[in-house]
């Protein structure tokens, strides 16, 4: 089976529809969303609705993000001041039946050997960043999964152990597949569909074939012109209309 | 039954072994045959014993994710492979043919030989490298020529691939690969670098040449590490009749410094099959050991030798093109000629590193020469050379290397299409037709356009 992985949407509609759409033309039948479907972007309704009916559908599974906690009262967080003022914004665009679903997302997700985790298994209210091959090794533990995917970290790398145990960091080439054996462990960091901050245009995600083992990465390109003029046109710091623009 | 010490008759997953052709430290390899393979196979079992190292599994996979990443490319083809924690093995394309390892007893061989030999294998690792592959443990023995000519290489324990994970990776990075033939840079641990098999090239272009490994076969890594200050003899030390290109080319392969020896493996392939277009330097004529240049020594000692790594992106693309020029010699006008020299400047700036190949394309000379000594063939030839010499003089261009050649040809357009696929051209460079349109090259430009396996610019003044 194909599944979809998308983390990071931030409140992007055009990019949620451009994956969704590219996911389909890859023969995915199930999508797991990994957490901050909203802050940062200007569509939190339109995304929240959109991922509402595809999990009432069951085509879709999702967690809970640091943004999405935030933005339903359900934890405290620390942001940085453009996170911050994103997030106040959005708590004004949502409407009871959205606050009612972040409210009801779980924090975790396993099924078979995978499992799917917004930031890090060690402790995931704690939002910790995944960045080093230590933290990759300190979350698979947790885990005790073959493959676990995230986001949170919004560049896409792909965490496996090397000849000595040690976890290494591959930074993966879009679009070709890397043969991910479940007699090793992985680490799947899919990057951000929403909130690029590689300098590069394109909504990231990846698809992941249980069948094959096989986990390759996309970047999609959609209309980011529209979404970045949606976050100046809401009045939101502009920094955030950049990153969608590759500028920042 | 224990899949290494399977015998004739035993049957593993439907394969039915035919015999046992290889048992080594890391593995045993059968002859197989199984109904739904197009031919004869082989299967390759890890030895996963007590005592047996990690490398040996890692490695094993290493191997299949290569194979499958490579497919079409210069390896054997991949038929199957299986569940690694069940029983591990790899079923695959049997290669017909001999290793290298069974001819190298016989070196020093004819120059020639070398020259052949040593050009496809460049082929091969060319188009290993432009798949985004770098095999790291390239020596006689992992080379099998087929016995209708062309290499494949075997063996991709320790193989990298740009767009794939390094599971080989570790902290503390140990030497990997055979001690005679790995680069300095191997030594320190560094996996990154596709430049690393052009120097394994080197060694095997220079055991081929004299019978000798130029660094000798070191048991420890501190044997190893003496390649990083000493040069090698020169091959001509040990066999006065090599050609100085040659030893020039050897000696190019066997830089400390990557940055140093050629750019990539086409090159080689190049001057391989050009030995006359080599401009040789002291390098080539030298038949005393020289130290190593200050320069370097100061720079190994002092920086702790670091070669520029290569990434994923850097490592596919291509750094060094040959620039095929082709002149239209005493055709076309000068505003167009100038044009074509002011383009190949343009073109040259934008790629330092390229090789620029001027050519021109002139008649067959007739079968039984001229009585007439003033246009026979050979001084025609020469007269031809010197003119687009001239001409590529007039090419204000730093270009790392430089050649000038004449095609003999009745068809300029099949001589310059086939210049440029053997020597695997990357950019064509070529004057647009003239008006009279009759005239020996300008008939032709549409069909190398048409047919071209590469870019072409039709230049027009």
């Amino acid at each position: 089976m194909r599944y979809g992985l998308i983390a990071d949407i931030h409140s992007n509609i055009e990019a949620f529809e451009a994956v969704l759409a590219h996911a389909q033309g890859q023969g995915v039948a199930r999508l797991l969303l990994l957490g901050d479907l909203i802050g940062y972007g200007a569509d939190p309704q339109a995304v929240l609705e959109r991922c509402m009916q595809l999990v009432e559908t069951q085509q879709a599974v999702a967690i809970l993000g640091n943004h999405d906690a935030l933005a339903c009262g359900r934890a405290p967080c620390e942001m940085n001041e453009d996170a911050q003022m994103a997030i106040d914004w959005t708590r004004g665009q949502l409407k009871p039946r959205h606050t009612q679903f972040l409210l009801r997302l779980p924090l975790s997700y396993r099924e078979e050997h995978m499992f799917c985790v917004h930031a890090s298994a060690v402790e995931p209210e704690s939002w910790t960043y995944v960045s080093t091959g230590h933290d990759a090794e300190a979350c698979l533990s947790a885990a005790q999964a073959d493959w676990v995917f995230s986001g949170h970290v919004h560049d896409p790398t792909l965490y496996y152990s090397g000849r000595d145990e040690h976890m290494f960091a591959f930074r993966p080439t879009e679009n070709i597949p890397v043969p991910v054996p479940n007699h090793r462990s992985w680490l799947a960091i899919v990057g951000s569909c929403g909130q690029p901050r590689d300098r590069q245009v394109g909504a990231r995600y990846a698809v992941f074939d249980s069948i094959q083992q096989k986990l390759t990465f996309f970047r999609v390109p959609y209309d980011h012109h529209a979404a970045a003029e949606k976050i100046r046109a809401a009045g939101l710091p502009s920094r955030l209309a950049l990153y969608l623009e590759g500028k920042a | 039954m224990i899949a290494t010490e399977l015998a004739p008759g035993d049957v593993l997953d439907g394969f039915c072994v035919v015999s046992r052709m290889y048992a080594g430290g890391m593995a045993v390899i059968y002859e197989v045959v199984h109904e739904a393979l197009p031919g004869p196979a082989v299967m390759k079992v890890p030895r996963l014993g007590q005592g047996e190292s990690s490398a040996g599994i890692v490695g094993f996979e290493v191997e299949q994710m290569m194979l499958e990443a490579l497919a079409g490319g210069p390896v054997p083809m991949l038929y199957a492979f299986s569940d690694i924690e069940r029983e591990p093995y790899l079923v695959m394309e049997k290669i017909e043919g001999r290793a290298l390892s069974a001819e190298v007893s016989r070196a020093p061989w004819p120059v020639e030989e070398v020259l052949q030999t040593g050009a496809a294998i460049a082929d091969a690792l060319a188009a290993l490298h432009e798949m985004g592959a770098i095999h790291l443990d390239l020596k006689p023995s992992n080379v099998m020529m087929r016995p209708q000519g062309g290499v494949v290489l075997i063996d991709f324990g320790l193989a990298r691939h740009a767009h794939l994970p390094d599971l080989l990776a570790e902290a503390f990075q140990r030497p990997m690969g055979s001690a005679p033939y790995i680069a300095p840079e191997q030594v320190l641990g560094i996996r990154t670098d596709l430049r690393s098999d052009l120097f394994a090239l080197g060694v095997m272009l220079y055991e081929f040449s004299t019978g000798v490994l130029p660094f000798g076969w070191p048991q420890s890594t501190s044997g190893m590490r003496k390649r990083l200050k000493t040069a090698p003899h020169p091959p001509r030390a040990l066999r006065a009749d090599l050609p100085p290109a040659l030893q020039e080319i050897i000696l190019h392969c066997l830089e400390v410094y990557p940055a140093r020896r050629y750019a990539n493996a086409r090159q080689i392939a190049f001057d391989l099959r050009h030995l006359d277009q080599v401009s040789v330097t002291e390098l080539g004529l030298n038949t005393r050991r020289v130290s190593l240049s200050a320069r370097v020594r100061d720079w190994i000692r002092g920086s702790g030798f670091e070669p520029s790594q290569i990434d994923a992106a850097e490592l596919v693309e291509d750094h060094a093109p040959i620039i095929l020029v082709v002149v239209a010699l005493g055709e076309g006008d000068d505003r167009q000629q100038q044009a074509l020299q002011r383009d190949v400047e343009r073109v040259a700036r934008l790629t330092p590193e390229a090789r620029l190949a001027f050519v021109a394309v002139t008649r067959e000379p007739p079968v039984l020469g001229t009585s007439d000594e003033a246009t026979s063939a050979p001084r025609e030839h020469i007269r031809l050379l010197v003119e687009l010499r001239h001409w590529a003089s007039g090419v204000q261009a730093s270009a790392a290397r430089v050649t000038h050649q004449i095609l003999e040809d009745n068809d300029p357009g099949e001589a310059i299409l086939n210049y440029a696929r053997t020597n695997r051209v990357s950019h064509i460079l070529i004057g647009a037709p003239t008006e009279s349109g009759r005239r020996h090259l300008s008939a032709h430009v549409g069909k190398v356009v048409l047919a071209a396996p590469c870019s072409v610019t039709v230049v027009r003044g």
